[in-house]
């Protein structure tokens, strides 16, 4: 019965989420219809699109830094925090790492091993000062994170010019670090019918996702962690010094935001220029409340996004602005929200009676 | 509104929750302008009960009237709407409010949020002698304050039939009876009052009619001018009522706990505890009596390490308390029974195992090394289940879903697991029924006689004087005067806890 229960609570997200995105599509719809498009056929142009295999490549690779993104928030959401500057932690941690590796010239395997390190501890400390901030002067979190992500725009903006940490890249408007030579590159996953391939760092993703879950579940830091995040008071009763863990989650919430930019650093641009994606730190937030802080949760609410993103290439080609896919998206989480609490207080209801079925009135 | 109408008419009314009817088939009749009491064991279904009424939670069958017609109440403002408030068991308020806003919150439209909200506040406040203030934050406020700004709340809607769930049990006896005085006004302006307690003398004294709950149903009504104390408890647990006594002295010299002119201020300065000496030794238990926001609960943190002492010294077994974090004072061996369950004891929405680990999670049954031991801490979780009879349908149900004394023995099972040196107790044997209150005087007895050496506070005159060694009473902070708690009666206790009397009485 308790397998039973369990199992449930995850059909109950798993229904809520399709609701959520069935809601959006039907929202989409009319949104097309009005404009004088053909729902349908647009959906069907979206999804042959998104499953050819380039287009499973990009999207799998997109929904690696997504899901990066997306735990990163979560660590912190999971006691109270609300880390809004992953974006400024990992646009700061590739280019730094980026530099970093294009400078240093060391044997392969160690290369990126001190690549993907120096991303973490600048992640990390970025994150920091704003933990920091908050257990000294009371600064909220969100304030300063917001704060920092200009912040580390301009420093990023300061470094990345050709007599600093930058370069001119031949043939080119653009600038960037300088490349990392091929003993600091990550090879790829060839997929068949693609010349594109799978970073490889995908599996760091794999991995982060493993780690957060075990750390969070099975681990007394992960305890700790959670106990703050239900009851603050309580925690501080049971012993859990209530500001350390506020720096630790931070840090950490930072260090993971420092990977969002590995997968592609190393595995496909080999150089922080300016084209480098942004805005993924946001989308994270998003996607962490839709896989509701939950490893497998936000596994495929990346997926999904990076789909969608993926997919919607093909709208333009039919003259359709491809925007229309950040409505869907925008309905996926605004519904997502209330459907949970629509169909948890079904379940629960549904619950109550089975039970009651169960014992029978001779019961009480 | 005819006077003959009963106030509430309940019919046929059950509940069910997965793994347990909390209800099956009550009948109440509640006649308007009385004071009537329910009462029944822990688990017994008395608060969901209540809920139903309040329009908290549906009936899965079942009719209430109210003032004679039929009521199809959705959500309490339903509730309110037909004149229905409820002071509920554990508190509802927003620590991080005033009390002004905690009342207003909700009820704007009655008399606004400003100037006019605060004087109809004073006004009930002074009514009804409970002395809120309308500024000051909840954080700050004892449990006894906390318990009258919902009292408070409730009166501010304009209710004409009050729900009390155990509104006494963090209250001493000089308030219970400005509580019961209350209540005759209240009556006597034609209000009518359903009121929860596992007090039986308390329920006896100011009840018109009682009903007793048992197992989700009700098995009997009484009289309260027929029946004795005792005959209701065999009526709710079918067992004799308890009495807190301590047999033979197991004191020995051996201190445990010294406390030197330990001094705790607040954030305006005000010493809340104030120069206090004490010692605990081994295998006995001191009774700390006073009147609730007295430095009780400061005295309480410091010791915990969850404030810090301004001055003195605390000292655990000989060693030095200063600069060791909770955690590693709860390490040297101190349990702690918070007095506000909800806010310093449980994690309501985690399963009860993961409630086992919580305090303890740096210590075996329930780590190995670095990682949380799952099988450990639940099979230790089922050995405090069994032990304290908690009721539970098992022990991957929320904590939520436990009856409020079923927290509460679950809460003393993990504090006194892993042999502490030193418990704190605050209100042990809160809201919990008068049989489980003698398994844990029973626990506490055993431990004591091994070498447990307890701080025990209490608003329970009964308990505070029949469970310590010694007695000391705290007033504004300060340790005013001892007490012999072979002699002594509630009644010269209760007076030297409001400064009535001076000095020691021996
Ligand atoms: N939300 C809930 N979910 C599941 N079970 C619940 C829930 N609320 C109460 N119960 C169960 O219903 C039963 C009755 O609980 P209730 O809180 O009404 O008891 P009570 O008579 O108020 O006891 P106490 O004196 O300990 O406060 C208990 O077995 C309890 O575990
Ligand atoms: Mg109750």
């Amino acid at each position: 019965m308790i397998a039973n229960l369990l199992a449930k609570s995850y059909a109950r997200t798993a229904v809520a989420a399709l609701v959520a995105l069935v809601f959006a599509i039907v929202v989409t719809s009319i949104v097309l219809s009005v404009s004088g498009f053909n729902p349908p056929s647009t959906f069907q142009a979206m999804f042959d699109f998104g499953k050819e295999p380039d287009s499973v490549v990009n999207t799998v690779n997109r929904a690696a830094a997504y899901y990066l993104s997306a735990l990163a928030v979560a660590i912190g959401f999971r006691m109270n925090l609300f880390n809004i500057g992953v974006d400024g932690q990992y646009r700061l941690a590739a280019m730094l790492a980026a530099a970093a590796g294009g400078a240093w010239a060391l044997p392969p395997g160690l290369r990126q091993v001190v690549i993907i390190l120096v991303a973490v501890v600048v992640g990390g400390a970025w994150a920091g000062i704003a933990a920091i901030l908050k257990v000294t002067r009371g600064v909220s979190e969100v304030i300063s994170t917001i704060m920092l992500n200009f912040i580390g725009t301009g420093v990023i903006a300061f470094l990345l010019s050709p007599n600093r940490l930058a370069a001119k890249v031949a043939g080119s408007n653009n600038i960037g670090t300088k490349p990392i030579g091929s003993s600091g590159r990550v090879p790829g996953i060839s997929y068949p019918g693609s010349d594109l391939k799978i970073y490889g760092l995908v599996l760091l993703a794999v991995l982060a996702g493993l780690g957060f879950w075990f750390v969070i579940n099975r681990t007394r830091f992960g305890f700790d962690l959670r106990a703050t995040g239900l009851s603050q008071s309580a925690a501080v009763a049971s012993g859990v010094d209530a500001k350390r863990m506020v720096v630790i989650a931070m840090v950490l919430s930072g260090a993971v935001a420092g990977l969002v930019g590995m997968p592609q650093l190393l595995g496909g641009s080999y150089s922080y220029s300016l084209d480098f994606p942004t805005g993924i730190g946001f989308t994270g937030i998003g996607i962490a409340l839709l896989g509701r802080n939950n490893p497998v949760g936000i596994a495929f609410a990346s997926l999904l996004w990076a789909f969608l993103d993926q997919s919607s290439q093909i709208l333009e080609f039919n003259d359709i602005p491809k925007e229309i896919v950040a409505i869907t998206q925008a309905a996926v989480l605004l519904s997502v929200v209330v459907v949970y609490e629509i169909v948890n207080r079904v379940g629960r209801r549904m619950d109550q009676r089975r039970v009651a079925a169960e014992l029978g009135e001779a019961a009480a | 509104m005819s006077t003959t109408e009963p106030a509430v008419e309940l019919h046929g009314i059950t509940k069910r929750f997965p793994g347990v009817v909390a209800n099956h088939d009550i009948d109440i009749t509640v006649a308007a302008g009385t004071v009537h009491a329910i009462v029944g064991e822990n688990g017994a279904g008395k608060s969901t009960l209540m809920k139903i009424l309040y329009g908290m939670q549906r009936p899965d069958e079942g009719t209430i009237k109210v003032n004679g017609e039929v009521a199809d109440l959705h959500s309490p403002s339903d509730a309110i709407a037909r004149g229905i408030g409820m002071v509920h068991q554990h508190f509802m308020l927003a620590d991080n409010l005033t009390v002004l806003e905690n009342v207003v919150l909700g009820a704007e439209r009655l008399h606004g949020i400003g100037g006019g909200a605060r004087r109809r506040i004073r006004e009930i406040s002074d009514q009804y002698g409970l002395g809120v203030e309308p500024d000051r934050l909840v954080e700050d406020l004892g449990v006894g304050a906390r318990q009258r700004v919902e009292i408070l709340k409730v009166l501010y809607r304009g209710a004409r039939i009050l729900i009390l769930d155990e509104p006494t049990a963090v209250l001493v006896p000089q308030e219970v009876d400005e509580l019961f005085a209350n209540l005759e006004d209240l009556k006597r302006e034609g209000l009518t009052v359903i009121f929860i307690s596992h007090k039986l003398d308390e329920v006896l004294k100011v009840a018109d009619a009682i009903t007793v709950i048992r197992r989700g149903t009700t098995v009997a009504s009484a009289d309260p001018k027929e029946v004795s104390a005792r005959q209701l408890a065999e009526l709710m647990v079918g067992s004799e009522l308890p009495v807190p006594e301590l047999r033979e002295s197991t004191v020995t010299d051996v201190p445990v706990l010294t406390m030197e002119n330990v001094t705790v201020r607040d954030a305006t300065g005000r010493a809340v505890v104030d120069g206090v000496s004490l010692t605990i030794h081994e295998g006995e238990i001191l009774g700390i009596a006073g009147v609730e926001g007295n430095g009780q609960a400061e005295l309480v943190e410091a010791i915990m390490g969850m404030l810090p002492a301004e001055s003195g010294v605390i000292r655990l077994g000989g060693e030095d308390l200063s600069g060791r974090s909770t955690r590693r004072r709860r390490e040297m061996g101190v349990g702690f029974i918070p007095e506000d369950r909800h806010r310093h004891g449980l994690l309501l929405e985690s399963p009860l195992w993961e409630n086992r680990v919580l305090g303890h999670q740096t210590r075996s049954p329930n780590v190995k090394g670095i990682l949380i031991d799952r099988a450990g801490a639940r099979r230790d979780t089922e050995r405090i289940v069994e032990e304290y009879d908690v009721r539970t349908p098992g022990i991957d149900v929320s904590a939520d879903s436990l009856s409020g004394g079923n927290q509460q023995k679950l809460i003393v099972g993990r504090e006194m697991s892993g042999n502490p040196k030193l418990l704190i107790a605050a209100h042990p044997t809160r809201g919990v029924d008068v049989g489980a209150q003698a398994a844990i005087w029973d626990h506490l007895r055993r431990a004591r006689a091994e070498g447990l050496a307890v701080l025990l506070i209490s608003a329970d005159l009964d308990e505070l004087i029949g469970m310590s060694d010694t007695l000391r009473v705290i007033l504004r902070g300060r340790l005013v005067g001892e007490a012999d708690p072979a002699t002594i009666t509630p009644d010269e206790l209760g007076s030297l806890m409001t400064g009535a009397a001076e000095g020691s009485v021996a």
